[in-house]
């Protein structure tokens, strides 16, 4: 019996113990983390969402910027922490509850922001933005009450891709008029082709299409009026826009389920040439111009058109858009102006390296023809500089709570749940309330 | 003897601390929270039951759990063909081995993979399941994941098949566990197969039942993964359910306060069902061989 209890007591202790070194091994983190800052190099924190495995090109520049910053600045090092997508929104919203942010992040523009810096999160970053390096408009949209919060790293435009040899083979030429797209539109599907691919699953790719009815019939500010409440979604050209889309959909314009789609089934329908054509943003130019994994003949054969004037009304020079990320820098971070200084640094390299090694199209100014590009590329970029507008994705210029409103409210018109002004009260209660 | 009880208690520490910081403390804060307005980000500010009341008032929450309860009354029903199966598998016939493990298989793919799975079967125009439809003669097969009116079963199909393995499993196992001997006196007796299943086996495994029907009730009403990543809870809401509906606002309308409610409101609602199903089903007899 003794044993037994002796036994038993033992057992208790290392139970004990173990608790006890479980507490203090975490204080010993602690105490080794914030050693590290006060020594004479200072850490920089930074998360990015590219990680190597699914993003490998963008995830390649970010090292190469990495080591050049450290090495122009010995005193400095970065620690980098990557995370997918989705994951990387959720854990900033995680980080930024327990006041744990990164030094230097990526955000959004406008909607996403605002949460983050009516909480005092993110630093203004006014003092090291140099507005002549990026194009106009950009940096604007990751402004709140006149300061900066984000240097701009992307930028994108939405623009009709279709496929040639789809169109060839159907006679069928580029069309300027929404009229001539509508014929373009009956033809395919008279001939038993999908004229348009879309993925509604995602909402916003639907979203596109409303934006740019509105900006064709409303004019370039419309939209973004009825946002900032100086106008209203209840305008008779947004009801207008609303009932065009309702009319494309009677029209069997979009392949079949479009509901129920993902962006990336829809794409692979373009790809695999079972649609004709493709609205989406200029992400994607790198499948149709560098991707060595798209087969080049299939390559050749994307071209692109800007968005159709609607019964001789709108600017085809006008643009459904926007940044895409841009880099954040912790209002509490404990080396403000090495973070400061890093963004700086690496939204200036970026907009350098991003264009030849990535394929995308930086937030910065470039000179395309200094540079040896793909055709396509060269053409969307001298219609950036020709871009008399670009309205900022209606999902990123809402609040997030107004924009779930507005994605939900796109795939009921789409799916036809709902009436065009239907559509436009659903928008009007979802601001008014926000008010 | 009193040192025993210290010991006891030190044995207990480990696993109630656990228990209370991952799932006690969790689901109190969730409570407290949802008496706030809160976007997760910025200061919270507190509006006492306001979350809750317009909870209840939200006609997207009530079409969202009457989605769940569709599931559950769903999974429910689907228990007495799994049962049925159980029982065919438990009787001597040949193949028993390759088919458990068949049906096991479903429960081995994680749900990601059976969501990219079934959307692929499901894909409107090359999807498995509309070829097959169109080569018999259907000229407009349903668009499976995008018609509001049948989204919600065709997601419930493939959540039936992934559990299938899983109920099976426990059913088989319960029916092994009774002696030969009930079984053989029965025969003696001139009980058919059907008798001796229907009133042998199937009282003798009623206290099992009884728990796989809580199990598939409190596992529909919190159900989120194959949903979410299936649809995302749409066409605008159609296949919405209590838990993708408390992730949405939580996580993509950036209103932490009215999610944690929902998910508050998700918890009273499963213990509730879990009681009456206790209370309904309840019984003192116990099994002795």
């Amino acid at each position: 019996m003794k044993a037994k209890k002796a036994i038993a007591l033992l057992f208790g202790a290392v139970v004990a113990v173990l608790l006890l070194a479980g507490c203090s091994g975490s204080n010993d983190e602690k105490t080794s983390s914030s050693g590290s800052d006060s020594g004479d190099t200072k850490t920089v924190k930074f998360m990015h969402l590219w990680p190597e495995g699914s993003s490998k090109l963008h995830h390649q520049i970010v090292s190469d910027i990495i080591s050049d910053f450290e090495e122009e600045n010995q005193d400095i090092k970065i620690e980098p922490e990557v995370l997918s997508n989705e994951q990387y929104k959720d854990k900033l919203k995680v980080l930024s509850a327990s006041n744990e942010l990164p030094d230097v992040g990526m955000t959004w523009a406008a909607g996403f922001l605002e949460p983050y810096v009516n909480g005092n999160k993110f630093a203004a970053l006014d003092d090291v933005i140099e507005k002549d390096l990026f194009v106009s408009g950009t940096v604007e949209s990751y402004a709140i009450d006149n300061k900066t919060y984000g240097l701009p790293l992307e930028l994108n435009i939405a623009t009709v891709f279709y496929n040639k040899e789809i169109f060839n083979e159907n006679g069928l030429e580029v069309p300027e008029t929404y009229e001539e797209m509508q014929n373009v539109i009956q033809t395919l599907s008279d001939n038993g082709v999908a004229p348009i691919a879309l993925g509604n699953k995602d909402r916003w790719t639907g979203s596109l299409w409303y934006m740019y009815f509105a900006d064709r019939i409303g004019g370039s500010d419309v939209l973004t009026n009825a946002i900032n409440r100086t106008g209203s979604f209840e305008d008779p050209s947004l009801v207008k826009a609303a009932e065009e889309v309702q009319g494309l959909v009677d029209m069997n314009a979009f392949v079949k389920g479009f509901n129920g789609l993902s962006d990336q089934e829809a794409k692979s329908m373009f790809m695999n040439k079972q649609a004709a054509m493709y609205l989406i943003a200029t992400w994607d130019l790198p499948n149709y111009t560098t991707n060595e994994d798209v087969p080049q003949e299939f390559r050749d054969s994307v071209g692109y058109f800007n968005f159709p004037t609607v019964e001789g009304k709108g600017d085809m020079n006008s643009f459904v858009g926007g940044p895409g990320v841009g880099l954040f820098v912790s209002e509490d971070s404990e080396v403000k102006e090495e973070a400061k200084a890093f963004a700086a640094y690496f939204a200036k390299q970026w907009g350098e390296k991003s264009v030849t090694e990535a394929g995308v199209i930086p937030a910065t100014k470039v000179d395309a023809g200094a540079l040896d590009l793909p055709e396509l590329y060269v053409d969307v970029l001298s219609d950036l500089n020709s871009a008399s507008n670009i309205t900022l994705f209606a999902d990123v210029q809402l609040s997030p709570d107004v924009a779930q409103v507005h994605l939900n409210a796109i795939q009921a018109l789409f799916g036809g749940e709902v009436t065009p002004e239907g559509f436009a009260k659903e928008h009007e209660d979802a601001l008014t309330k926000e008010e | 003897m009193m040192s025993n009880k210290w010991i006891i208690t030190l044995y207990l520490l480990p696993a109630f601390l656990l228990i209370a910081v991952l799932i006690f403390i969790p689901l109190i804060l969730s409570g407290y929270y949802g008496l706030m307005n809160w976007d997760g980000i910025g200061i919270m500010q507190f509006i006492g039951f306001e979350n809750y009341i317009q909870a209840l008032q939200d006609m997207k929450f009530w079409s969202s759990a009457l989605h769940s309860f569709l599931l559950a009354a769903f999974s429910t029903l689907s228990l007495i063909v799994y049962l049925a199966v159980a029982l065919i598998l438990a009787s001597k016939i040949k193949g028993t081995n390759l088919l458990r493990k068949i049906y096991l298989i479903p429960m081995l793919l994680s749900s990601v993979a059976i969501a990219q799975l079934w959307i692929k079967v499901y894909n409107p125009t090359n999807g498995m399941l509309n070829s097959i439809l169109m080569a018999i003669g259907i000229e407009n097969p349903p668009e499976w994941l995008a018609d509001p009116s049948i989204v919600l079963f065709a997601i419930f199909i493939p959540i039936i098949w992934q559990y299938a393995g899983f109920y099976i499993l426990i059913y088989y196992a319960a029916l092994k566990n009774i002696p030969d001997t009930v079984i053989e006196a029965a025969k003696i007796d001139g009980a058919t197969p059907l008798q001796i299943a229907l009133k042998i086996k199937l009282p003798l495994i009623m206290n099992v039942f009884k728990v796989t029907i809580v199990l598939a009730v409190v596992g529909s009403l919190k159900y989120f993964d194959l949903i979410y990543v299936m649809t995302g809870g749409g066409p605008n809401g159609a296949s919405e359910v209590m838990a993708s509906y408390m992730y949405k606002l939580a996580f993509s309308s950036n209103d932490f306060g009215y999610g944690s409610a929902i998910g508050f409101l998700l918890l009273i609602i499963t213990l509730i069902v879990t009681v009456i199903i206790r209370k309904v089903t309840a019984t003192k007899e116990e099994i002795e061989y």
